[in-house]
This record gives C-alpha cells, sequence and structure tokens, in this order.
C-alpha cells in the first residue's frame, strides 16, 4: 500500500506556480531563526566557567566583621572591617590550610607581599588554630593582618562559597572585584595590577 | 508475597544503613529548632536554597560544610524571629539571587519566567493563521471540484486501501 502510494503521480506538483524569492525566505525564517537561537545558546554554553558566581558584593562596602588573630601571629593583632577603606587600596585573600589550591597560589600571595604592591590581609577560614599555626609556620605568611574566621561566618558574610577567593577592596572600603579560585601570575597581571592601577587614578 | 520479600529486603537495607551510619562517622546531623512550626519553616527555606559549592542542590540535600552552615543560620535567624524572606534576603545579600533555586521574578528575568509561554502563544498564532488561511483558501478559488480523471485516482488509491 504504501508503495502504491509512492508511485502516485507527480505531476501536480510541477504544474504549482514557482515559489518567490520573497516567500522562499519566508520558508527559511524559521531555519535562520534557529541557527541564531543555537548561536547565542552554544556561546553562552562554551565561554565562562558556570561554577564561577558573580560576587553580590562587588561596589558595595565590605561586610562588618571584626575577627581575632591566628594562633602565632597575635603580634599584628587581628582583622577587622575598621583595616579597611582608610584610604588605600588592598587585598583581601580568603585562605585555609585544608585548601590545596591555597597552597598552589601561597608562593605568589609571598612574592606579592615581598615586591609590597599593595597590601595584603588575609581572613583564615574555618581552620583549626593548629593547623593554621603550622601551615603558615612552614609556608611562610604573606599577610599584613590577618584574622581567623573560626566558625566561617565573616567568610558567609563575603559571600565566600569555595577558598581561596581574592577580592579587591578601594580606598572607601567598598569591594571592587572578586576573584574565585587560585590566583594566577595572569590573573594578576592581567586584571587586578590593572584595576588596582585605575583606582589608584 | 512478592511485596513481602521487597518490604523484608528494605527493611535489612534500613537496618544496614542505620547501622552504618552510626556514631563516628564524619556526618553530624542537624540540630533542630524546638517547635516545630519553626523547624517546618525553616526546612521548607533549606529546600529552596542553593548550595553554593554543588550549585545543583539545594542546603537541604547536601552535605558540604557550607550548606550545613548555611542550614544553620536559616535555623538560627528564624528561631530568632525572622521571616521567611528576611532569611532570603540575608543570604541574597551575600549570595546574589543565584543561591534562590528558584529565580525571583523582575524584569531581568521576565525572559526566563515568560519566554516560554511567550513562544507558545506565537506559535499558536502562527499556527491558527495559517490553518485559517489554508481554510479559507479551500473555500474559495482554489477549491475545484475533481477532474474526471482525479476521481478515477483517488477511487483505484481507496480501493487498494481496502485490500
Amino acid at each position: 500500500m504504501a508503495d502504491e502510494g509512492a508511485q502516485a503521480p507527480r505531476e501536480e506538483q510541477a504544474s504549482r506556480q514557482p515559489v518567490s524569492a520573497a516567500r522562499r525566505l519566508r520558508y527559511l525564517a524559521p531555519m535562520f531563526l534557529f541557527v541564531a537561537l543555537a548561536a547565542a545558546l552554544g556561546v553562552q554554553l562554551l565561554t565562562g566557567d558556570p561554577g564561577k558566581v558573580p560576587s553580590a558584593l562587588i561596589d558595595k562596602p565590605v561586610p562588618e566583621f571584626a575577627l581575632p588573630p591566628v594562633r602565632g601571629f597575635e603580634d599584628a593583632g587581628g582583622f577587622a572591617t575598621a583595616d579597611l577603606g582608610k584610604g588605600e587600596i588592598a587585598l583581601v585573600n580568603i585562605f585555609a590550610s585544608w585548601c590545596g589550591p591555597c597552597r598552589v597560589e601561597h608562593p605568589l600571595l609571598m612574592a606579592l607581599a615581598e615586591a609590597g604592591t599593595v597590601p595584603l590581609y588575609g581572613i583564615n577560614y574555618k581552620d583549626t588554630p593548629d593547623d593554621a599555626e603550622r601551615w603558615l609556620g612552614r609556608l611562610g605568611n604573606p599577610y599584613t593582618l590577618m584574622g581567623a574566621d573560626l566558625d566561617g561566618r565573616t567568610g558567609i558574610d563575603w559571600g565566600v562559597y569555595g577558598v581561596p577567593e581574592t577580592f579587591v577592596v578601594d580606598g572607601a572600603g567598598r569591594i571592587r572585584h572578586r576573584h574565585v579560585g587560585v590566583l594566577s601570575q595572569y590573573d594578576l597581571d592581567e586584571t587586578i595590577l590593572p584595576l588596582i592601577e585605575d583606582l589608584r587614578g | 508475597m512478592r511485596a513481602m520479600r521487597w518490604a523484608l529486603l528494605g527493611a535489612a537495607c534500613a537496618l544496614w544503613l542505620g547501622l552504618a551510619a552510626g556514631p563516628g562517622l564524619a556526618f553530624t546531623p542537624d540540630e533542630p529548632l524546638g517547635d516545630p512550626a519553626l523547624e517546618a519553616r525553616a526546612r521548607a527555606l533549606h529546600a529552596e536554597l542553593r548550595c553554593m559549592v554543588c550549585q545543583g542542590q539545594s542546603i537541604a540535600d547536601s552535605n558540604a560544610p557550607l550548606a550545613q552552615d548555611m542550614r544553620a543560620i536559616v535555623r538560627e535567624r528564624i528561631g530568632g524571629g525572622a521571616s521567611d524572606d528576611d532569611v532570603r534576603g540575608f543570604l541574597t545579600d551575600r549570595y546574589g539571587d543565584y543561591v534562590l533555586l528558584d529565580p525571583p521574578v523582575k524584569p531581568e528575568t521576565y525572559a526566563l519566567w515568560f519566554g516560554p509561554a511567550a513562544v507558545f502563544v506565537a506559535g499558536a498564532a502562527i499556527a491558527f493563521a495559517l490553518v485559517r488561511r489554508a481554510r479559507a483558501g479551500a473555500r474559495g478559488a482554489g477549491a475545484e471540484p475533481l477532474s474526471a480523471e482525479e476521481r478515477r485516482r483517488l477511487d483505484t488509491l481507496l480501493d487498494d486501501d481496502d485490500t
């Protein structure tokens, strides 16, 4: 039955009037629409890291916090909101001894501290005092000021969801940039340091 | 009989899990709120807040340390008399709308909320217009009666169908 149908004469189709160019374009419109949509979605799908969430705190003042010093590093005192926004741009780095990537970026932070381009402050996130002391003792302490966020509440106030995170805080105490994950020399040279230059005007 | 066997198997699994999850494992159960009504509200909120570490899960489903901390914060605030919106506000202030598993309805999300319905309505309108035009065409000049030749071919085709 299906075969019979396939053999049905086709003259009828040939007798139709030719399709005008405008009409043909209209038939193609859905395809163009599809291609445009696929391209737009494809770009979104393939670029950027979906795991990276923009900070809700960009251009907002740093949260209120006052952290005690990390054990073994009491000399510099703790780290609090009042230490930021005193006219000087600063980097705030959130780290922990239990965090592997923090160890990866640590030498870069040491070099940054050595160079003294920008003050570097640290928040030791959900660490035990013992571990933090041992980690910093062995690898070195790049932070001018450092506070221990033992219960992680200050981290949550900063919107932290994965250590390490690094924030650029301007002279007025507003958060201007957030970097999630390991800080690389490239991030520093291409994003962070130029931004600091910009902010210094 | 079969149901019985499944029930027994289920009970055995439950028993095994119960033993396996005994004290000494890293999992620390949350401390529920004393008031069941408040606890129910806290749990409802847990289910609608995103675990920022795992991202595909709610904080109710996740055992990530950050999710535990967020659950505790929700309980603290609910227990302290905060409204559900206060708690949502507290977390969106820190993590943005992304922390809500259901994106809020606002101008930036109109396309998300109303886009599918708009596409559906547009599609229905196009389909309706096409059908109406086809019908109008069939009723009008396009509808010539079948010629004798066409009638004959149609009959053969229809007859073929019966065999």
